[in-house]
């Protein structure tokens, strides 16, 4: 039975649309701003792990550097969209 | 609704497109019945998940594409040919500036260069299929219904007509009430996934599945090329898809994110628009790129010059191309700060593509060149994408950028790359792969006449843009009067554009013409080439490569030409392949269904379509699907057919 039925996935797949349920409360409970952010920030960090590591099978593989490689380029482009997007739009704009 | 809002009224133009879509499905239908060939469409092409066929279907769209592409082109560059012109109204000529820009784009450029991709790729790398064939039948499709949705706009709803950037607040609901705007954001969300998966696809395609012996430095150029491109594919289009979700949150269910109020910002629209924008110009080009560094290669008779270097620009540029994109918006009020540090990125963007420029050259040099018809194109590509390049290095001078930004300067620049770096790479391309599929080359002459009157149309029709957009004629601009001066160059470009257009004419006409003419039975290297698709036989048997190739060097094929080094040895073994599946062609036709249901904001059908969806995912999810073999007899029968006997 424990072959047959994924429990791991299940529940990951439960706890992703929990988490999804959280952060669209922010909107609904009408909270303050930094309450709101400390959710959706949390919430964030821990759906994407949750995606990489039970559906995505981060780690599993043998050849960690092209794993670190690809990390280090997710990141980067991250950092550069984010802190890009505040940098035009906010911080460096007249 | 109305009938008359539902369709799109009051033009005899429109009315002539209708009546010509029913024509020709009709034809089609009447067609494929007469000639029985439903069972043959059905079972070869729709259901196939063969890298190959998949490729030719993607070309075909692109082909297609370009040519309504190509006629709102010409119906603009009418509309300009002189002063006052009365041939499209404001309205009509913004519909057809925007849908222009985004069928070159994303329906005629993506599909082109990831149907070369999808025919060359597996068997460059010696390959059977690309890693998820399913998938790659599912991104085909899922492009389809994205295409098919954003074309029936023009007819049905009424064209987006916001620019193919769409910048809100211009595209927001309350500007653009009619739904134009909701069929671009859901036809480009619906390819884009498809796009995606392409990528993935290809990335791993190449990682895994490349013949023993070829290291990542022995890859062709191209295959590295595609690599590249499809890492930025991976981390540029996410952005794009969430950009139109917010979009189409916007436009359909009454959110805020770009609105002019209530916490909305409009101009991180633009921002998001080219954070995913920048990137996709190199997506479109380097695997042009790709292209030409193996026909350079090819017809010089030589090794690709500084193939490390050639590799490390490839990877500088793909870094870069993710931090220029503020440069599309330097009027818009950002400060000196920002300006100065995208000028700088955007400046050091052409040294990478300095050394490919250089390094193309080198290889050219001492070479023993033949001026083959893909040869003529990558010829005619360096010194115009140079052009095109140095008037970029001008357009990324922030503080100049003032003067000529949003000009038809602009528009002259990015054509000036474009057309040579995408559409000259993928015609190179199509000409050179062209005999590998279908066993004859396209007819030299010909090809080489669709050359010159391209090259010649293009030139004329794009040069004059520059100067008229120094004098000050602004892009999207409908109409112009006497006064401006801009008539004598305006006409001069119509006059290019049209020759443009005959050119292209020509190069279909030659696909007939050669399918029934040209020479068959020149073996599975016309052009004495150098990577390893040219060791197989023409056309390709289905299973690719009936053994697989074991590579020692570079140019794999042209070592084993030079050395006398067998590619192949051992014994034909029995092949394992996919099984074709009509699930990916029917969740096409649903997503498109999904796609115009929430158009119209018809939520009840959307949502049928929706629960359609995620039941043939998971119908998907429990079959059980083991594909066939091909048996060692078979493989080495049909082997023997096709090279003779003398394998």
């Amino acid at each position: 039975m424990a072959r047959l039925f994924p429990v791991r996935h299940v529940m990951g797949y439960i706890f992703s649309l929990v988490l999804s349920l959280v952060a669209l409360g922010v909107v609904f409970w009408d909270l303050n701003v930094t309450a709101g952010l400390t959710i959706l920030t949390v919430c964030a960090v821990i759906q994407a792990s949750l995606q990489l590591v039970v559906f995505m099978h981060i780690g599993e593989t043998s050849n960690k550097r092209s794993l670190y490689l690809n990390i280090i380029l997710a990141v980067f482009v991250g950092v550069v969209t984010i802190f890009g997007t505040l940098f035009t739009m906010i911080w460096g704009f007249r | 609704m109305k009938w008359s809002e539902f369709f799109v009224t009051g033009e005899p133009m429109i009315y002539g497109a209708m009546v010509s879509i029913v024509l020709v499905s009709l034809a089609i239908l009447v067609g494929l019945t007469y000639f029985k060939k439903w069972g043959y469409l059905w079972r070869e092409w729709l259901t196939t998940v063969d890298h190959k066929r998949i490729g030719v279907m993607y070309i075909i769209a692109a082909l297609i594409m370009l040519f309504r592409g190509g006629i709102d082109a010409l119906m603009m560059r009418t509309q300009l040919a002189a002063p006052e012109m009365k041939f499209l109204d404001a309205q009509h000529y913004n519909e057809v500036f925007t849908t222009h820009g985004v069928i070159m784009i994303l329906f005629m450029a993506m599909p082109f260069v990831i149907g070369i991709m999808n025919v060359v790729i597996p068997l460059q790398i010696g390959a059977r299929d690309v890693a998820f064939p399913r998938l790659n039948a599912v991104s085909f499709w899922m492009f389809f219904a994205g295409a098919m949705l954003f074309n029936i706009s023009f007819v049905i709803g009424g064209s987006p007509d916001a620019g193919w950037s769409a910048y809100f607040p211009l595209a927001s609901l309350e500007f653009s009430p009619t739904v134009g705007n909701n069929f671009y954001s859901l036809a480009l969300q619906i390819s884009g996934v498809g796009t995606l998966m392409t990528g993935i696809n290809f990335i791993v395609t190449i990682l895994k599945m490349r013949a023993p012996g070829m290291k990542l430095m022995r890859m062709p150029m191209f295959t590295w090329s595609v690599l590249i491109t499809n890492v930025i594919i991976v981390f540029a289009f996410p952005v794009l898809t969430v950009a139109l979700a917010l979009m189409m949150f916007d436009r359909i269910f009454g959110s805020q994110f770009f609105t002019m109020s209530n916490g909305g910002m409009d101009m991180l629209w633009a921002n998001l628009f080219w954070v995913w924008g920048h990137p996709e110009v190199y997506i479109v080009v380097l695997p042009a790129f790709g292209i030409f560094s193996d026909i350079i290669s090819t017809f010089s008779k030589k090794n690709l010059y500084g193939y490390k270097s050639m590799v490390v620009s490839m990877l500088a540029i793909m870094l870069l191309s993710f931090l220029v994109w503020a440069h599309h918006f330097y009027t818009m009020g950002a400060g000196a700060m920002v300006n100065g540090f995208f000028s700088i990125t955007t400046m050091a963007i052409a040294v990478p593509t300095g050394v490919k420029i250089f390094n193309w050259l080198f290889t050219l040099r001492k070479g023993k060149i033949s001026f083959t018809t893909p040869m003529l194109y990558a010829m005619g590509f360096i010194p115009i994408f140079t052009i095109g390049g140095v008037t970029g290095v001008m357009l990324a001078m922030a503080s100049a950028d003032y003067q000529y930004h949003n000009t038809m300067f602009l528009v002259a620049h990015f054509h000036y790359v474009l057309i040579p770096g995408t559409v000259f790479g993928v015609l190179a391309g199509m000409h050179y792969w062209f005999p590998k599929i279908f066993g004859f080359r396209l007819n030299e002459k010909l090809g080489k006449s669709a050359f010159w009157l391209i090259i010649v149309g293009f030139n004329v029709a794009f040069m004059p843009l520059f100067f008229l957009g120094l004098q000050g004629m602004t892009r999207r601009q409908y109409t112009y009067s006497e006064s401006t001066g801009f008539g004598p160059l305006n006409m001069i470009a119509t006059v290019g554009a049209f020759v443009l257009a005959i050119g292209f004419v020509v190069l279909v006409y030659n696909f007939y013409w050669s399918f029934r003419h040209s020479p068959r039975n020149e073996g599975g290297d016309p052009w004495d080439a150098r990577t390893l698709e040219w060791s197989t036989p023409s056309p390709v048997p289905v299973y690719n490569f009936a053994r697989v190739p074991e590579v020692h060097e570079q140019d794999a094929y042209w070592y084993s030409k030079k050395k006398n080094v067998p590619l192949y040895s051992g014994e034909y073994e029995s092949i394992h392949m996919p099984n074709n599946s009509g699930q990916p062609f029917i969740l096409g036709i649903v997503m498109f269904l999904l796609g115009f249901f929430l158009v119209f904001s018809w939520f009840i059908p959307a949502i049928i379509m929706g629960v359609v969806t995620v039941i043939m995912l998971a119908w998907r999810s429990f079959e059980r699907d083991h594909g066939y073999h091909i048996s060692a007899k078979e493989v080495m029968a049909t082997e023997n057919k096709l090279r003779g006997d003398s394998v």
